[in-house]
């Protein structure tokens, strides 16, 4: 965190994890689209085994940090590294050999559309493995049955809410026990009830396979509850970092604001503008 | 000054824009070639697009090859028997469909049918991140996606304009033969005798591959080239349209050049 908090302690109270428990390790990443710099020098340890959300608001560069991680987009400037392995200096087979391994939930799900719910599911299995069919048709009830959707099997998406759409494309992530599992924002458009579900399957799906999994949200409650560390980002960069019990009690400015969700605060209401009055005098004017 | 240039500049982006996009359309043409191989190993992915762009296709096929036949009969008729040869109406029927209207009228109705709803399908997965998806469980959205409804048009498209053809001679002998009361033997007799397989037939179905090739690139780019929002995909099935049908009768004008020089 950047201020002192409340004991008095320096910024940054809680070393970064250093040792090669990192699955995941970025180092002053960089990105920019097409001369527009969304991500400014990103620094972030992401240890083995734990649930590691990431937060900021809308368009601060959440989802373009996680396509850097899966090596669909390559950084200006920086290092990722996923299992000691620097993603973006590996060949287009290495990232698809890496990826194999790793599991990611789009915001909106991105299911098949034109696959029913057991198809959407068993799709990474018969992709990348030569299972005869029998062994298919167990391992994706299996992953139904762990999102409480297995009597949804035979639906196909568009006939699914919003809720248990996200839990099939949760099972379709998990489908091959990836090693890292990415949620970009697997909270958006859900009910209460379905958030609730959502969040405790993230934290008992990532214990159960012995993964870690990186969650990009905004939802700060529910991340509260269920991760081990939190990243903020705010203008391309960590603006805090800590634990959800130095987050609740975190006195740092930005912090204080996403926690309260307060409208204005380091992260500004207005979008840069020309004062107001003057604006209202120059179009009388004009 | 400024104001003369300004439309020269537009012109000037507007060609290099163009050009950019065809060299990327034929990077992306190469792309489809080189991920063909092991995605036609499985054909299923294939056989499923043809069912999807070519069975589902056949009605409006034989329907309209059907009337294009009746009025082919009743224009044929017409005008042949002012020169008194109303027995070449096979013959007639059947150099047009073959050489002509068979692969070009079913491409223009292939397009506008199978061609605007592969377009359609792959802009939709695109917007709805599907594609994206796909490539983060390290499968490559080009040979499981594309390549697939490629093929699935260049094979469908030579079957169709054949159906389409048989179709309208049908059509050709139902009016003449049955209504207007053309010799039923010297119909087909001379059609058998005056069409050629290698020269007529042959040259027909290549005619059909090529704009099956066309249009089947044309719909599968289009729709992976797509803006991903809503109006961006139906910018892309109006393009697939008119911009394959603008393919097909500048290729038809090419090929019949070189296929069909009057030297028989
Ligand atoms: N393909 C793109 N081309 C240009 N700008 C983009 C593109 N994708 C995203 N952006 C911009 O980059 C910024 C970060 O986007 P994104 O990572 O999607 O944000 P988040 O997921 O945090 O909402 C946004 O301001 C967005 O407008
Ligand atoms: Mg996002």
């Amino acid at each position: 965190m950047a201020g002192p908090d409340e004991l008095g302690r320096p910024g940054v109270p809680f070393p970064l994890p250093m040792s090669c428990d990192n699955l995941v390790q970025i180092d002053n990443l960089q990105f920019d689209y097409g001369g527009k710099p969304v991500l400014q020098g990103i620094n972030m340890r992401i240890p083995r085994g734990k649930v590691v959300a990431i937060m900021g608001g809308s368009g601060c560069g959440k989802t373009t940090l996680l396509r850097c991680i899966g090596g669909q987009l390559r950084p200006s400037a920086g290092q990722v590294r996923v299992d000691g392995a620097v993603v973006n200096e590996m060949s287009q087979a290495q990232i698809y050999a890496l990826r194999r391994r790793m599991g990611m939930l789009f915001q909106f799900g991105a299911l098949f559309t034109d696959l029913s719910v057991f198809d959407n599911v068993a799709f990474p299995l018969r992709e990348h493995t030569d299972l005869p069919e029998d062994l298919v048709r167990d391992l994706v009830l299996m992953k139904l049955q762990a999102v409480g959707l297995r009597g949804a099997r035979d639906l196909m998406p568009n006939s699914l809410s919003g809720g248990m759409a996200r839990r099939v494309a949760l099972a379709r992530a998990v489908a091959l026990d990836p090693a890292l599992i990415m949620y970009d924002e697997p909270f958006t458009g859900l009910d209460p009830i379905s958030l609730g579900v959502i969040g405790q399957l993230i934290r008992r799906l990532n214990d159960a396979l012995g993964a870690t999994s990186i969650m990009v949200t905004h939802d700060i409650q529910e991340s509260l509850l269920i991760v081990d560390y939190i990243y903020f980002i705010s203008g391309g960069r960590v603006v805090a970092e800590g634990t959800p019990e130095e987050i609740r009690h975190s006195t740092d400015p930005f912090v204080h604001q996403f926690v309260q969700a307060e409208a204005d605060g380091p992260v500004p209401f207005h979008m840069p503008a020309p004062p107001f009055a003057q604006e209202l005098m120059g179009g009388a004017r004009g | 000054m400024a104001d003369l240039l300004e439309p020269l500049c537009r012109l000037g982006s507007q060609v290099v824009e163009r050009i950019w996009r065809l060299g990327y359309a034929s990077r992306f043409f190469v792309a489809v070639l080189l991920n063909s191989g092991a995605a036609l190993r499985r054909y299923p992915l294939t056989l499923r697009e043809i069912w999807f762009s070519g069975v589902l296709s056949l009605i409006i096929i034989l329907v309209s090859g059907l009337f294009v036949g009746l009025v082919l009969g009743m224009q044929g008729y017409e005008i042949l028997q002012r020169y008194g040869s109303a027995e070449q109406l096979g013959t007639m029927v059947a150099l047009s469909l073959l050489r002509e209207l068979g692969p070009v009228v079913a491409a223009l109705l292939f397009a506008s049918r199978a061609g605007s709803a592969i377009t359609a399908e792959i802009g939709l997965m695109k917007a709805t991140e599907q594609l994206k998806a796909m490539d983060m469980m390290a499968v490559d959205p080009v040979a499981r996606v594309v390549v697939p409804r490629f093929w699935g048009g260049v094979i469908s498209m030579p079957l169709l304009a054949a159906m389409f053809s048989s179709m309208g001679i049908f059509g050709g002998w139902l009016i003449g033969v049955v209504v207007i009361g053309v010799d039923d033997g010297s119909f087909w007799s001379q059609m058998q005798s005056a069409v050629d397989f290698r020269y007529d037939v042959w040259n027909g179905i290549l005619k059909s591959l090529v704009f099956g090739v066309a249009v089947s690139l044309i719909a599968v780019f289009e729709g992976y080239d797509s803006a991903p929002t809503a109006e961006g995909v139906s910018r892309a099935i109006t393009r697939t349209v008119v911009t394959s049908a603008l393919a097909i009768l500048a290729l038809d004008f090419v090929l019949t050049s070189f296929m069909f020089r009057g030297t028989s």
